[in-house]
């Protein structure tokens, strides 16, 4: 909402400056977004008449002026096809910094000719896009004058963002109230010049009259015709404000609704009334029916839009836009003014569908004051008898104003209470009464009823009211209070699965990954790989087709960013993300999930290590870490061959608790990679961080007692030939189970297949370290126990001790 | 006699030029069959007199050789191990073994950063659902119907289920919501978590970051909304006098509302934050409004209570001068590399926030 200092003098009476004035703004939560004072940048830019234009004698587009600036008379060289004797327009002096250009101008020879400074165009002003030729000013432009007192830009603008609740403040009117509360003035009546809005005596019946269809879209129309009216161009006054907020003035009868929709936030339309086909009905747009609008567009309506029509056809978009064929020209001569109230949503709704940013739908959306239609209509009147002359009609009217009257009650003492701040009950009341709320009266428990203005459909309770008054008193004056400890030290802030995640991104990282966020959409055909999408996890409204499918799983995004990393040269990737992978829409259908990737060399080619490419035993430890890491009995669990169908079958696994899925890893599935357009191999992991179980709560922090035996510890090597078909984790648990007393650890330190075990069979080399508790070993015990694990592993893998 | 044997020896000891010729000097002198042994043995054939003077200078001259080879076999030892340090020397100025270091997102770092901070105010963290329904996201937060906010324009839908309407969070507010209902106050909790809205420019991603904030009792007022925002801050920035401003403005779900700027100075085209007279604006907040707390089962006219919230992204790149919201979600590694943390960094108040 933008408006000028001068603009707002002509509501409040005032004598605080500029910078008060817009301090003040913004503790109102009327925030300013900017100030912009042109006066000081347009000062050099004069009015200035040219008394003479001859061509240069050596350019055929460029004429030599000499040109009368005020203050003497200067020669111009100047290229503008419009420039010619006898005009008036906008000079700048040698040494005039051009905002338009952003150039400072020097004195010049153009083509052997001295030019001092120059003629300007809009553009170079900044004044519009125009460049077409030089800016031409009416005969009567006082000579010598600045431009900018001339031409009203001496005017600071102020931008303020206003909120969507204060419907109110669209207007300049809305704004001076509040700024006259808060102690900046004080507002002048609505009772003379262009601020009356005296009725106006109609001289005869409306010829066309005014229905209403849809009632719930529009709940009073006023309407009159005003005969005889002469358009033209507005006066100078009213383009200048105009001009000041950066609209372009377009004929009298224009201006005086698009003035009335800032000064009051009260729009209005103006009809042509010669172009109306018999009478003026308000219903909803009809299938098929298109409105060419004034914005030069053509637009397709339907039974959710509100139109203004005639006897024909739809006229005017209610609220949002008139129509082309109906609107006001230079020859219109009889007029229908129409003042409305239009539904909010239904015209929100509309304007976003159609696209239609108006100054009309931006006050229309937030609410247009219900009491105030009657009084916009009489001071349209008037400024259109004033500007224009004619003869108005009796007012027609269909609806009526809405009952828009409530009262509130206010707890005086809730303003400290809520607020923070005590204010003596006498301040609140003069506060609430300065921004137009009145006092219905006082309750036995000292709760102060008040009547709300009819302008301020946002507020609605006693809360509200408590703004208010702590708005105009000013946020800052509320003093900044510690929150009460409850108690002494606080208690930890993150759940124990909270912590998990942390835990599991440190773990990661310090493993030498690096953490990303991506994106929690992805595209369909990538979910469908990644066993996802599911038709209740289809956006439907995606920001694009990329995008448009909860994702089912990390993989595939850290998939493809590990493929965007390689085309930027970055071949070697290691990165984990921890979030959420959902499996359905319902609140517990999304998993907290740790998943992460490796690419490329897990060891790169170096003088001292030998380089080897990354596998699946990279993404299980990667698992296994984090399992650890989160608490999970990470040696109680079972490694199952049945991953899901995007990873290598023959390279990947599941990590199990019983039944219950920890964590899957492995090489992504070759096909997959392809699908996904990345070089592989590529191993991953995913942590079902949810799954791992909360530990038990035995009570107390203490640790089970250590054992530290005093005895040393034996290891002895085996190795065993068994069909390469058995798992390595068989022999494992096959050595630990023979003496569960005795063998501490166990560990495979070789597999070799070929010459030397024969065909379709493996040797499988462990060291088992034996750890006795209550006596040194013997030769004897340490024989036993080896029988013992070789009886064991033949017996579980049907295999050999290796000879 | 003895004397040249004395000579000899210790001339052949002081010539072993390593370990094994010293052993064969000491064998030579000292073994069963050695010299100075072959003398001992004729001692017996000796007069007691004689036995005993040639006894003691026999057993000083195998002292003496004895201390001479330990001598020499010291030196050579020491010789054997200069020059065995001197053959093992390397190129230190190598690289080491490659070690590969992660990073922390800074988006995590953030919210662990303000974690810290809130836990010392005593708030505990709350999570829910990026998959919400309009009731939580929207209704119980006094958003009313054909709210510009409700629009496919700005919020992102699912199909309905039922008679709900499907849609992924626009704030970490539905979380607000399932607190109040599942909890009674008095509450105190932060809300960190994604949020997504139908947004793609230079300055908005369809999914980034929030964090809110929720008190419910009966006393919490404005003024410790702007106390524990005041602390909460400057203790972020980790600037100790920054100035923040409360403007008053409009949320459905808050009444009174307001917007905090925080003090910056933007001189020569460089953002610093601190007491310089211009203005960034980095939250909203407001007391909770009593149509939120009702739809949330709370009686508005016992509790009463204050909510902020803010994007975590925005306060990073303010807080680490990240310059551009979109990369944040690109897994870049170098970008990673650059702007991320490395993992035992682990924002905590003791240590300091802020490395």
């Amino acid at each position: 909402m933008k408006f000028t200092l001068s603009w707002l003098k002509d509501h409040l009476e005032t004598d605080a400056s500029l910078d008060q004035i817009t301090e003040k703004l913004t503790a109102l939560g009327l925030e300013v977004e900017g100030v912009h004072d042109r006066s000081k940048e347009l000062a050099p830019f004069r009015v200035a008449h040219v008394v003479s234009a001859e061509k240069h004698p050596d350019a055929d587009k460029l004429r030599v002026l000499m040109v009368d600036t005020g203050a003497g008379t200067l020669q111009v060289v100047c290229g503008a096809p419009n420039a010619r004797a006898g005009m008036k327009g906008v000079f700048a002096p040698e040494g005039t910094y051009v905002p338009g250009s952003d150039i400072t101008l020097k004195k010049g020879v153009i083509r052997g000719v001295e030019s001092n400074g120059m003629m300007c165009s809009k553009r170079e002003l900044k004044l519009s896009d125009e460049h077409e030729g030089i800016i031409e000013l009416p005969d009567d432009a006082p000579v010598g004058a600045g431009f900018a007192d001339y031409a009203g830009l001496n005017d600071p603008v102020i931008d303020i963002n206003l909120t969507p609740d204060r419907a109110d403040c669209a207007g300049v009117r809305g704004i001076a109230r509040d700024l006259a509360a808060a102690g900046m003035g004080t507002l002048k009546p609505l009772t003379a010049g262009h601020l009356d809005t005296t009725p106006v005596e109609g001289r005869f019946a409306s010829p066309i009259g005014v229905s209403i269809d849809a009632p719930e879209a529009c709940p009073l129309f006023v309407g009159r015709y005003i005969r005889g009216v002469k358009n033209g161009p507005s006066p100078k006054w009213l383009q200048d404000k105009l001009v000041s907020i950066g609209l372009r003035p377009i004929s009298a009868l224009v201006d005086i609704t698009n003035y009335l929709t800032f000064d009051a936030a009260r729009p209005l339309h103006v009809f042509d009334a010669d172009t109306v086909k018999g009478n003026i009905t308000v219903r909803l747009g009809r299938e098929g029916e298109t409105l060419a609008a004034l914005n030069g567009k053509e637009y397709a309506l339907d039974g959710a839009m509100t139109v203004v029509a005639d006897d024909e056809r739809a006229e005017a978009l209610a609220g949002i836009v008139g129509g082309e064929p109906t609107g006001c020209t230079e020859t219109t001569v009889n007029v229908f003014v129409e003042a409305a109230l239009f539904d909010p949503v239904r015209t929100a709704q509309t304007g976003r569908r159609l696209g239609i940013d108006s100054d009309a739908r931006y006050r229309f959306e937030r609410g247009v004051d219900p009491a105030a239609v009657f009084a916009g209509m009489e001071r349209a009147t008037r400024l259109i008898l004033e500007l224009c002359g004619g003869e108005p009609s009796e007012l027609v009217i269909a609806g009526a104003e809405p009952d828009w009257k409530r009262s509130l009650s206010l707890r005086p003492g809730r303003v400290a209470a809520l607020g923070g701040v005590d204010l003596p009950r006498d301040r609140q009341v003069q506060i609430l009464m300065d921004l137009g709320f009145t006092v219905e009266g006082e309750e036995a428990d000292g709760r102060l009823r008040f009547g709300v203005p009819s302008w301020r459909a946002d507020v609605h309770g006693e809360a509200d009211l408590v703004e208010e008054v702590l708005r105009v008193h000013g946020f800052d004056a509320i003093p900044a209070t510690p929150l009460p400890r409850e108690t002494v030290l606080t208690r930890p802030a993150l759940t124990l699965k909270q912590r998990r995640v942390a835990l599991a991104k440190r773990t990661l990282a310090g493993r030498g990954l690096s953490e990303a966020v991506t994106w929690s959409f992805l595209s369909g055909p990538v979910a469908e790989l990644f066993g996802g999408g599911e038709p209740g996890l289809r956006l439907v409204n995606p920001i694009s087709s990329d995008l448009d499918v909860m994702r089912p799983s990390i993989l595939p995004n850290l998939i493809q960013a590990a493929g965007r990393n390689a085309d930027r040269g970055f071949a070697d990737v290691r990165l984990f993300e921890v979030g959420a992978a959902f499996r359905t829409p319902a609140p517990d259908g999304q998993d907290t999930v740790a998943a992460g990737i490796r690419a490329g060399a897990a060891v790169p080619r170096h003088w001292a290590e030998k380089a080897r490419g990354v596998d699946v035993f990279d993404a299980k430890a990667d698992a296994l870490a984090v399992l650890e890491a989160v608490g999970a009995p990470a040696a109680n669990l079972q490694v199952t061959t049945d991953a899901p169908g995007w990873y290598h079958p023959g390279r990947s696994g599941v990590l199990r608790l019983g039944p219950t899925v920890m964590a899957r890893f492995g090489e992504i599935h070759p096909s997959v990679l392809e699908t996904l357009g990345v070089k592989g191999p590529v191993v991953g992991f995913e942590v079902m961080l949810d799954a791992v179980p909360l530990p038990k709560k035995k009570g107390g922090t203490a640790k089970p007692m250590v054992q530290l035996s005093a005895f040393q510890p034996v290891e002895r090597d085996f190795a065993f030939v068994v069909d390469r078909k058995v798992e390595a984790d068989k022999i494992l648990r096959a050595v630990k189970g023979a003496d569960k007393a005795l063998v501490k650890d166990v560990a495979v330190f070789d597999v070799y297949e070929g010459p030397g075990v024969g065909e379709g069979r493996k040797s499988v080399a462990v060291s088992v370290t034996y750890q006795p508790t209550t006596a040194t070993l013997t030769d004897e015990a340490i024989e036993a126990v080896g029988q013992k694990i070789v009886a064991a592993v033949v017996k579980a893998t049907g295999g050999s001790l290796r000879s | 006699m003895l004397d040249a044997l004395k000579d000899e020896l210790l001339s052949q000891v002081n010539a072993a030029a390593d370990l094994s010729a010293l052993d064969e000097v000491r064998v030579s002198a000292l073994g069963k069959k050695g010299r100075i042994t072959g003398f001992m043995k004729e001692l017996g054939a000796l007069t007691p007199d004689e036995r005993k003077e040639r006894g003691q200078a026999l057993n000083a001259l195998k002292d003496e050789i004895a201390a001479a080879i330990d001598a020499r076999k010291a030196d050579l030892a020491a010789a054997h191990l200069k020059a065995r340090l001197e053959a093992e020397r390397v190129d230190v100025t190598l690289p080491v073994r490659p070690e590969t270091e992660g990073r922390i997102h800074p988006i995590s770092q953030t919210m662990d950063e303000m974690i810290a901070i809130f836990a010392e105010m005593g708030f505990s963290v709350a999570e829910g659902p990026d998959i919400e329904d309009d009731f939580h996201n929207f209704t119980a937060l006094n958003f009313p119907p054909g709210h510009p906010a409700r629009d496919m324009h700005d919020t992102f839908y699912l199909p309905d289920s039922g008679d709900k309407k499907m849609l992924l969070r626009t704030h970490t507010s539905p979380v607000q919501v399932r607190t109040m209902l599942n909890n009674k106050p008095p509450i105190r909790i932060i809300a960190p978590g994604r949020t997504y809205r139908s947004d793609y420019d230079m300055t908005h991603t369809p999914m980034f970051h929030q964090i809110e904030g929720l008190v419910i009792d009966e006393a919490t007022n404005m003024g410790h909304l702007k106390g524990c925002l005041v602390e909460f801050c400057r203790a972020f920035f980790d600037v100790d006098d920054l100035p923040l401003r409360f403007r008053p403005s409009f949320f459905p779900f808050t009444e009174p509302s307001a917007e905090v700027d925080i003090g910056c100075s933007r001189k020569g085209g460089e953002l610093k934050l601190g007491n310089y007279g211009d203005w960034l604006e980095i939250l909203g907040c407001g007391m909770v409004h009593p149509n939120v707390l009702e739809a949330c089962g709370i009686d508005s006219t016992r509790y009463q209570g204050f909510a902020f919230g803010m994007g975590v992204e925005r306060v990073a790149m303010l807080k680490y001068g990240i310059p551009d919201l979109r990369t944040f979600f690109e897994a870049d590694l170098r970008w990673l590399k650059h702007y991320g943390f490395v993992p035992l960094d682990i924002p905590n108040i003791a240590h300091g926030l802020t490395r």
